[in-house]
């Protein structure tokens, strides 16, 4: 009995799907308009989800950054010679052939032409320490070769190098008055690292006047477990005025403010299309209900119960949702992913590269809201058909 | 007009597809109205810019400071009337909720000069008195004084990571004076300004007497360009050479390093347009296809076919405008609430030439969906429409 009211359930719905080329029109308009809808909400959220993609891969949780206490990023902290050897000298900092593997740096931004545009825009250079590539444990060279100590020479991200005019290796970029030669490109894998240039921390420092003071220590940790004792360590010790986070939590507090302004955007951008769509399908499922109306009422007339005709309706309707929602998220996929690009992070000032993202989560979120704007696009019209009085729409003209 | 009524009993024919199709219309002109708004608050600080003013910033980027004393060298420039130097502070405080911390945008400034060169800030005279008589006084903006509720005769506190008091604290104490407001629309109110004698004489470290950038007034902006040569040429080759430009120069090329926000605003309007042409459009057509009997009626009565051609155009462009129009004036309503983010988009308004732009693509929505079944219906012969079934 219950496989047999299957079978017509199916039955019925199939023989409606059938009919949908003699709608063509209407049902294709359906469809492009939820892949549009889908095309939107999967290309911008692709922004923010490259975004914070970059601003997080690079943080392996066993590295820690200290600035001075109450600075919320690297620009406006700053930290004495004494400081920063009393933090690489704190419990919990594992040590390397040479010392306590701690890399005391700065951070300056300088001006240099975008490749896209032509016009200046800031691009942080980082002088750090010879212990920097250990600390940071992800750093790779992609060309050329480091930079020596003691010379005006300086490496640059493969996020810099490619939004960015003279950066290839041999080229020198003058900097106020001194000149750089670029000597290699490195990567930290797509993290926030490839938007930067560094150089050496001690070459940096005269070149700004800055004296020897720094702006950050970057500290690899014996183990992730040991940050509780430095963050300790660091916050104890009363020579130091100074706070120490993890280098994940860092870079998520960096890109806060961006990546919840592109996320605000995006979702609200969709739900004001989808809302437009929805009117869009319920329309394009009255219209499809009203020109079947003798069609469903002879269905009626012949015995089938309400629930079979209910269910058609819908079918047909989530059928051509989710065809327009895979287009529509195909495309955004084929146009969007990877898609370079850089902005400004307000936050530190300077450019961040980054590729839009479209992951598989985002592809399945999007096919969902496609199938919910069919489900709901079809659900009043389905009901409409299933309590039509029989008689009078088999008279329907 | 006497075919208004025939329009409009059309348009009732079948009411909840006309409630449907006015509401997808309206959705996309308040959605188009709304991304205006966005724009202009992201890209519109070129608009809020003087042509007669100049920026003047260390060469290598704006981190980098100037020693004080150029201000007296920039004056002697030819063409040159007013300089007034400002200092990035970094202020702090405590949100409302005193949950966390946020930046004030605050400057040390030196308040006669920079009154003079910043007109569009307008402070009442009184106040303006009390600020050159109060030493810790300070003025803000109406944005950020009804955000952390200061009144004038407040006593606050700003805490500051890069600038430390001679003795060594991060708190600086000031007195507000005075609130000012706009002269334009587009005027950022979320300022705090201070006196630079006061955080002069307070402040410890290595950049005593140094200054972040200069604001400059030049007599004629036809020359804007030539004179900020001669301020470039005249710091070359010393110990901290400039750059000047004038100041929406500077403020398009601050906003193009956001990447282009406008082709993606663009990019994004136009997808939705789109959408809602064809959704439109397909519905229109086929009300028109359902009514072919009944225009045929009219034509046998003696309606002429550019009659009839005219009515489904006045048709679709009823539902046009009336869907377009109600959302241009939501999102306008909207406008009106202020920045959702002060913070972030202190600017928050729809300019009038959006709004004439919105009108113009509600009206071509409606010829555009109108015309397929308008030139149908044109070409419609009687006999046939009235024998038709459907």
């Amino acid at each position: 009995m219950a496989s047999n009211w299957l079978s017509q359930l199916f039955t019925v719905a199939l023989f409606n799907l059938r009919s949908i080329p003699a709608r063509k029109g209407s049902a294709l308009t359906a469809a492009v308009g939820i892949a549009g809808v889908v095309a939107v909400l999967t290309g911008v959220l692709s922004i923010a989800e490259g975004f914070r993609k970059t601003m997080t891969s690079a943080g392996s949780p066993d590295v820690a950054i200290v600035l001075r206490a109450g600075a919320e990023n690297e620009m406006t902290s700053g930290l004495g010679r004494d400081e920063t050897r009393l933090i690489a000298d704190t419990p919990g900092v594992a040590r390397g052939a040479a010392g306590p593997l701690a890399s005391a740096e700065l951070f300056v931004i300088i001006s240099l032409p975008k490749r896209t545009t032509g016009t200046d825009a800031n691009v942080p250079l980082r002088g750090v320490e010879g212990t920097a590539f250990e600390v940071r444990g992800n750093i790779r060279m992609l060309e050329g070769r480091r930079f020596e100590s003691g010379k005006n020479e300086i490496i640059v991200g493969a996020g810099a190098r490619r939004e960015f005019a003279g950066l290839n290796i041999g080229q020198e970029i003058k900097v106020g008055r001194n000149v750089w030669t670029v000597v290699g490109v490195f990567t930290s894998g797509g993290g926030i690292s490839d938007s930067e240039i560094w150089t050496d921390a001690a070459v940096l420092q005269p070149a700004y006047n800055r004296g020897p003071t720094f702006q950050s220590v970057y500290v690899r940790l014996a183990s992730p477990e040991d940050f509780g004792i430095f963050k300790n360590g660091i916050s104890k010790n009363p020579e130091l005025k100074a706070t120490a986070r993890t280098l994940p939590d860092f870079y998520s507090s960096q890109s806060e403010m961006l990546s919840q302004f592109i996320t605000v955007f995006g979702v609200f951008i969709s739900v004001m299309m989808g809302l437009g769509a929805l009117f869009g399908a319920l329309n394009t499922m009255y219209s499809a209900v009203a020109s079947r109306t003798r069609e469903i009422a002879t269905l009626r007339a012949l015995g089938f119960p309400a629930a079979p005709v209910v269910v058609s309706v819908l079918a047909e309707s989530i059928v051509l949702s989710l065809a327009g929602g895979v287009v529509g998220a195909a495309a955004a996929y084929w146009a969007f992913n990877g898609y370079q690009t850089s902005t400004m992070n307000f936050q530190t000032f300077s450019q961040v590269s980054f590729n839009f993202a479209v992951t598989p989560l985002l592809l399945a979120a999007a096919i969902a809201m496609a199938a919910i704007l069919g489900l709901f696009g079809g659900l009043f019209p389905a009901l409409r058909a299933a309590r039509m009085p029989i008689a009078s729409a088999l008279r329907d003209s | 007009m006497k075919f208004l009524s025939l329009i409009w009993s059309s348009m009732k024919r079948k009411k909840l597809r006309s409630v449907l199709t006015l509401l997808s219309i309206f959705v996309a002109f308040l959605l188009f109205g709304i991304l205006c708004i966005l724009k202009e608050s992201l890209t519109g600080g070129v608009s809020a810019t003087d042509a007669a003013r100049l920026v003047v910033r260390h060469k290598v980027s704006f981190i980098q400071m100037l020693p004080q004393g150029y201000a007296n060298r920039i004056k002697t420039i030819h063409g040159v009337s007013l300089v007034a130097h400002q200092t990035w502070f970094n202020g702090m405080t405590k949100t409302m909720d005193n949950a966390s911390d946020v930046v004030v945008p605050s400057f040390p400034v030196d308040p006669e000069i920079f009154m003079k060169i910043y007109p569009e800030l307008v402070l009442p005279a009184s106040q303006m008195e009390a600020w050159m008589s109060t030493r810790t006084g300070a003025v803000v903006g109406k944005t950020a004084a009804d955000k952390y509720k200061w009144r004038i005769g407040d006593h606050i506190q700003l805490t500051s990571p890069i600038w430390q008091t001679e003795a060594g604290a991060n708190s600086w104490e000031f007195n507000i004076v005075g609130i000012y407001t706009g002269a334009k629309k587009n005027t950022d109110l979320s300022g705090f300004l201070f006196r630079y004698d006061y955080f002069e004489e307070m402040r410890g470290g290595l950049d005593k007497s140094m200054v972040g950038w200069f604001g400059v007034r030049v007599d004629d902006p036809q020359q804007a360009d030539a004179i900020s040569k001669r301020i470039d040429d005249e710091f070359a080759n010393s110990p901290w050479e400039v750059k000047a430009e004038p100041e929406g120069a500077m403020v398009q090329g601050f906003i193009q390093q956001f990447g282009d926000i406008a082709s993606i605003i663009r990019a994004v309007l136009s997808m939705v347009f789109f959408t809602i042409l064809l959704i439109s459009g397909n519905t229109m057509s086929q009300a028109v296809r359902e009514r072919f009997a009944e225009l045929g009626v009219l034509k046998a009565i003696g309606f002429p076919n550019g009659l009839v051609l005219m009515l489904v155009l006045g048709e679709s462009c009823t539902v046009a405008l009336l869907g377009g129009l109600t959302g241009l004036a939501m999102a306008w309503v909207f406008s009106l609430g202020g920045s959702p983010v002060p913070n972030f988009l202190p600017v928050w308004y729809m300019k009038p030439q959006d709004i004439y732009l919105g009108m113009g693509f509600a009206l071509l929505l409606g010829l555009v969906t109108g015309a397929v079944p308008a030139i149908q219906a044109f070409r419609l012969r009687i006999a046939e429409a009235l024998r038709r079934d459907a």
